[in-house]
């Protein structure tokens, strides 16, 4: 029964193509689960909208979104009828075709990605060897979507929003790269799947997901900046900056097409958490020995939702960055400790199984951390801030 | 040490969000359309033209056209900054509130898509028929018509002013009423003179023909 229950999304898809012939088995298949994945993570972003609403509105003592069917929850249909009614517009100078295509680009990579994450036992849309890769690959290519967006716009703030995120995206996709590759080296192959194998085993009673080692936890939390700067969410959002830049790339969308990079960003959140949850959180496997019983996609689901709420925890705390600290930070800090946590891995790997490797690993990482973030403090003047041209 | 604020920060957000849940002081908010907030005292929206229900020429409380303070001077639709109101000077005159010949508005207009509620009418106003509303529920359907006030749209009582602003509402009735004492005062003076003269001189016109707030 409780294998039943853990497969059962597996044996509902074998059921239904069943009926078809043999010869379209495979391509049924696949088709089954990319329509249950472009149904799922929509319907997913459409409650993540409200409940996102509804926590900055309770971070902020207020009560939120409460009108639209039972607490609210009926909201984003109303978004959504909204923006398909709206009119489109496309600015009379800007570039036609790449102005469409921009937030079509966007939407299908992103849901490129989901094809190789593991969402339970089982359930992977596409097992390939070089999931990591072919993930990574998809990810690079939103950031071509943003510049095709901001600069077929032919706007100041457009192409400012534009520059702003190519910039940052591609700092942090080295971060980002950097920081999943002490997994791969960990695990050797850069098969989500296999990824998952290795952390699916408990001693004790408690699983041995990456994050409980120390080259683990380091690599999350960069990881999860990077990631937070890769989908552009606050407090990373200077490409959006409404503030500075009206609504960044975006600008000179309206509509639909606006509501398209509204989901595309998302559908990023969701990935790259999903990412994130199978590279350092154990995928779809139990957080306890005890609780294997439980379906592996409740698992997956719920390490998901947790990481969608520390991003809206995030964004409802934190201020926007300025774009030299964005960039300092990337360069000078996180990169410098990606390149050490690449080390302390490799020892960690090397010193075998004793508990000598704990302390000596983690002491190495806390006190560079330590060092980098008194010596960045210290030298930080505070007072009032020198132009050095504008003067 | 690096991170420290941002995790200060972090937990103070988090007991924003699980302390709305637990105490309701915490919202801040009010839900709108059910639940409002008393408006303040000085608060203004768009102007309205103020009527005296019972006065010696409207003993009829229900006629607000007779009971008009406005004597169609017109000096708000000059002073208007952007040219909202449009008023039409009467051909004739009628018994104003204190029962003085006066001219009347045959039509006085706000456009309140226009009106920037700056107040200025009501400042230049000698005659305190111009004041300040409160309501500011005046969404329409129609764009032009709908937001164009005529005067009977305009005009509120006095009762209604003393609601609304009762402190600057006091303060009108006693300016008015010290105007009218001093009016009344000057008409027996000016008959017991005319008594007293008799047929010598001919009496002195009412200095009707530019007045000034304290007259009125």
């Amino acid at each position: 029964m409780v294998e039943k229950l853990d497969q059962i999304f597996v044996l509902l898809q074998h059921w239904l193509v069943g009926y078809l012939p043999a010869g379209l088995q495979p391509l049924g298949g696949v088709v089954l689960g990319v329509v249950t994945i472009v149904l799922l993570f929509p319907a997913l972003f459409a409650l993540t909208t409200v409940f996102e609403r509804k926590g900055l509105a309770r971070i902020q003592n207020r009560l939120g979104p409460n009108r639209v069917g039972p607490f609210g929850l009926l909201q984003p249909i109303a978004d959504g009828i909204k923006s398909l009614t709206k009119e489109d517009i496309v600015p009379l100078s800007a570039d036609a075709a790449v102005h469409f295509l921009a937030p079509v680009v966007l939407v299908v990579t992103v849901f490129m990605g989901f094809a190789v994450i593991p969402m339970g036992r089982n359930m992977v849309l596409v097992d390939i060897d070089a999931g990591l890769l072919f993930y990574f690959a998809m990810g690079a290519s939103a950031e071509l979507s943003v510049f095709m967006a901001g600069w077929s716009s032919r706007n100041k703030y457009s192409l400012m929003g534009a520059m702003r995120a190519v910039a940052q995206m591609i700092s942090y996709e080295v971060v980002l790269l950097l920081s999943s590759v002490t997994v791969v080296m960990m695990t050797g192959s850069l098969s989500l799947t296999k990824i998952i194998e290795a952390q699916n085993h408990y001693s004790w009673g408690l699983p041995h997901w990456f994050i409980f080692t120390p080259w683990g936890l380091a690599g999350f939390v960069m990881y999860a900046i990077a990631a937070t700067a890769e989908t552009n969410r606050s407090p990373f959002d200077l490409p959006e900056g409404e503030s500075e830049l009206v609504a960044g790339y975006h600008t000179e969308y309206s509509g639909f097409k606006f509501a398209l990079f509204f989901l595309g960003e998302y559908l990023a959140m969701f990935s790259i958490s999903g990412l994130g949850t199978t590279l350092f959180l154990g995928g779809w496997s139990a957080p306890l020995a005890s609780l294997q019983w439980v379906p592996s996609w409740i698992w997956f689901f719920s390490k998901l939702m947790m990481s969608i709420f520390v991003f809206i925890w995030m964004r409802g705390t934190l201020p926007r960055l300025r774009q030299d600290q964005l960039m300092n930070f990337a360069w000078k800090f996180i990169l410098p400790m990606c390149m050490l946590n690449l080390m302390v891995a490799a020892l960690w790997h090397f010193m075998g199984g004793s508990w000598l490797r704990w302390v000596l690993c983690s002491a190495i990482l806390i006190v560079a951390y330590a060092g980098m973030g008194f010596g960045g403090l210290r030298k930080k003047q505070i007072g009032p801030r020198r132009y050095r041209y504008a003067e | 040490m690096l991170g420290e604020g941002i995790l200060k920060g972090m937990a103070e957000t988090a007991k924003n969000f699980f302390g709305s849940y637990v105490s309701a002081e915490r919202l801040t908010t009010v839900e709108y359309p059910e639940d409002r907030i008393a408006p303040y005292e000085a608060a203004r929206v768009f102007p309205f033209l103020v009527f005296d229900s019972k006065s010696p020429s409207n003993p009829d409380a229900a006629d607000w056209e007779a009971g008009l303070r406005c004597v169609a001077c017109q000096i708000c639709e000059k002073e208007c900054p952007p040219k909202c109101i449009f008023i039409e000077k009467s051909k004739d005159k009628k018994p104003d509130a204190v029962g003085k010949p006066q001219f009347y508005p045959a039509r006085f207009d706000i456009d309140i898509s226009v009106c920037m509620s700056c107040q200025i009418c009501v400042e230049v106003c000698p005659f305190e028929a111009i004041k300040m509303d409160t309501v500011f529920e005046l969404s329409t359907e129609d764009r032009f018509g709908g937001l164009l006030l005529d005067r009977k749209q305009l005009a509120k009582s006095n009762e209604y002013f003393h609601q609304i602003h009762p402190t600057e509402a006091a303060d009108v009735d006693d300016r008015l009423s010290e105007g009218r004492a001093k009016t009344e005062a000057k008409a027996t003076a000016g008959a017991i003179a005319a008594a007293i003269k008799g047929a010598e001189v001919p009496a002195p016109k009412p200095p009707a023909a530019k007045p000034t707030g304290a007259e009125s």
